[in-house]
């Protein structure tokens, strides 16, 4: 089978290192940073504007591919929820000595509460690994979204970008 | 039968009608929309998820929301929306039959704006008839709109964002999505749609198609296969899956009905879902004085349909007398900057250079023909 988002609708390594919205390792180790995996030139620009630090750059040419820039991006996560394409996490890789933190947008009920251990799934949806809920976020500037964070250990960081779904009570 | 005089006419109450009625009413035309369904909003209303596009198209916002939005927008307006009504015929002298709660009507108009949207494309195999087979536009009303499961366990025919999008709304709504099955080699919407989907475990199978759906009353099954680039089944690629429905989201064609009708001339082009009438730049058909929008001129999306629409509300209005020239230019102008940025991008630059070819038709049309105004057909009619 062939690689790449078009493919297989998750972008592949290739993709992922040439996306201007994907930070540099060193930003990553520094602490909370967006990581937005959005690969394809789409009419899309909400992110942009949801940023209130100037992080995020697309400009007039509203198909250009959001670029990151890391440096005045505090980690804040406004833009998690605003992506319509659910495209954006924060990622936290100084949570604990052992743990990364990632949150995720989530628009799936029921929602899990902080501290259930919850499977944590990669961009494939295969769970990888055990994480506990450390937040659960929805307020209105949401619009409808949660926002979930979840600690993994942190050899997962990379790779866990959501969490299975709940059966409904 | 009674009748209903009014300077604009608009059939269709969706993102295009709306947004035609919105302009030409606030300009200070007498406006009527009719549309066919109980509410208003068209499509817009089946659309829970945050819309793309750019922020002056409220990219983020949820589809029923920029529906509210924009009917909130038409009643300040003025201009009148009539609900449960059908538009069953509209001649060249711009005279429209109307059947609306069991009374007959006849509305004339000075000016025509056709914004009836598009409907489901359908595909035909072993068992595409039994119940449980179903377009995933319905399957979407049904959770949406009317609040129920059509299945437990779904397959999807067609990754467009529409079989995209239709998936991941089943999966919020408490359903199963067993997989999505796509006949082309790449899957056809965006990217992140497709994210969303695999993130939840759904396989995505690009290079399938369906063979068969069986069952003895219902759907009990489906059997995909995998195809090559030319579309031949490969042997031995079977797959069966144990599902209650089967989804099809193979694309959509103009309703264009009454734009025949109506005697308008038509283009070809099958990234649009087919025939299209010709327009130009003011929406403005072959007819004088019948205008399209939306959905039924090409398919495209939302945010374009509104675009069309207004820039249809716009030139009516203008050739009213409602704007002067200059303002009206205005308004187009910007209008047009905001539709050629829609259409761009890998996944909007197919549907510019089909819209420049559609206008372009139209140009050289116009060149061999004069357009037919509403008198002069009326002088053949009468003579
Ligand atoms: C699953 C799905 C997801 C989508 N997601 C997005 C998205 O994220 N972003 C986006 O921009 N677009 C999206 N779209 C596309 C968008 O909904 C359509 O392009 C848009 O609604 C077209 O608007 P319209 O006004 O042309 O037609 P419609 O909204 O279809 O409105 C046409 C109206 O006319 C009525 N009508 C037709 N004929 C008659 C008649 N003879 N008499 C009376 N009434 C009549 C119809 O009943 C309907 O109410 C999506 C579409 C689908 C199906
Ligand atoms: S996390 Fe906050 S600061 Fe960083 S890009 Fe998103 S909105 Fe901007
Ligand atoms: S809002 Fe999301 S999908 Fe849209 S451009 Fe930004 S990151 Fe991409």
């Amino acid at each position: 089978m062939r690689e790449g988002v078009a493919y297989t609708g998750i972008p592949s390594a290739e993709e992922l290192a040439a996306c201007p919205g994907v930070p540099s390792a060193e930003r990553m180790a520094k602490g909370r940073v967006a990581v937005i995996e959005c690969v394809q030139e789409i009419p899309c620009n909400p992110c942009e504007n949801a940023c209130h630090f100037g992080a995020i750059e697309i400009g007039e040419q509203i198909t250009n591919l959001p670029v990151l820039h890391e440096e005045k991006c505090t980690g804040c996560g406004l833009c998690v929820a605003n992506c319509p394409g659910l495209a954006i996490t924060v990622i936290d890789k100084t949570y604990s000595d052992t743990e990364a933190v990632i949150e995720f947008p989530f628009e799936y009920l029921p929602l899990p509460a902080v501290g259930d251990t919850v499977d944590a799934v990669s961009r494939g949806g295969e769970v990888l690994c055990k994480g506990t809920v450390t937040s659960v976020r929805k307020i209105k500037a949401y619009a409808g979204t949660a926002v979930v964070g979840i600690a993994v250990p942190k050899e997962y960081a990379d790779d866990v970008r959501s969490m299975k779904r709940l059966k409904r009570g | 039968m009674r009748e209903i005089i009014t300077d604009v006419a608009i059939v269709g109450a969706g993102s295009a009608g709306l947004s035609a009625a919105y302009q030409a009413a606030s300009a200070g035309a007498d406006v009527l929309v009719i549309d066919e369904n109980a509410r208003p909003g068209g499509q817009l209303f089946k659309q829970i998820h945050k819309f793309f596009g750019s922020k002056e198209h409220q990219a983020g916002t949820r589809g029923f929301v920029i529906g509210e939005q924009l009917l909130d927008k038409v009643e300040k307006s003025g201009a009148k929306v009539l609900l449960d009504s059908l538009v069953y015929g509209l001649l060249p002298d711009k005279s429209m039959g109307v059947i609306s709660k069991g009374q007959n009507y006849s509305v004339k108009a000075k000016k025509i704006i056709i914004a009836s949207g598009a409907k489901e494309n359908y595909m035909a195999f072993p068992g595409s008839t039994l119940p449980g087979v179903m377009g995933a536009g319905a399957a979407q009303t049904m959770i949406n709109v009317n609040r129920v499961l059509p299945g437990e366990r779904i397959l999807m025919v067609g990754s467009g964002n529409v079989g995209l999008i239709v998936s991941y709304q089943l999966m919020q709504a408490g359903a199963e999505v067993v997989g999505i099955v796509e006949g082309a080699p790449k899957i056809g919407g965006y990217g992140v749609h497709a994210g969303k989907i695999r993130r939840a475990g759904v396989p995505i199978y690009v290079g399938h198609t369906v063979e068969r759906v069986f069952g003895k009353e219902e759907v009990e099954g489906a059997q995909i296969v995998a195809v090559d680039d030319k579309w031949n089944k490969i042997p031995g690629t079977e797959k069966t899956f144990d599902v209650d429905t089967v989804c099809l989201a193979v694309g959509l064609n103009p309703m264009t009905e009454l734009v025949w009708m109506a005697g308008c001339q038509f283009d070809f082009i099958p990234s649009f879902g087919g025939h299209v009438p010709l327009h130009d730049e003011n929406m403005e058909t072959t007819v004088e004085g019948v205008y399209v929008a939306g959905d039924v001129t090409g398919v495209e999306e939302a945010s374009s349909a509104m675009e069309e629409g207004n820039m249809a509300g716009v030139a009516a209005a203008e050739a009213l007398g409602y704007l002067e020239h200059e303002e009206a230019e205005r308004r187009k102008q910007e209008i047009r900057g905001r539709l050629n940025t829609l259409r761009s991008g890998m996944f909007g630059a197919g549907r510019r250079s089909a819209k420049e070819k559609q206008l372009e038709d139209m140009k050289s049309y116009l060149a061999a023909h004069k357009r037919t105004a509403a008198e002069q057909k009326e002088e053949v009619f009468f003579a």
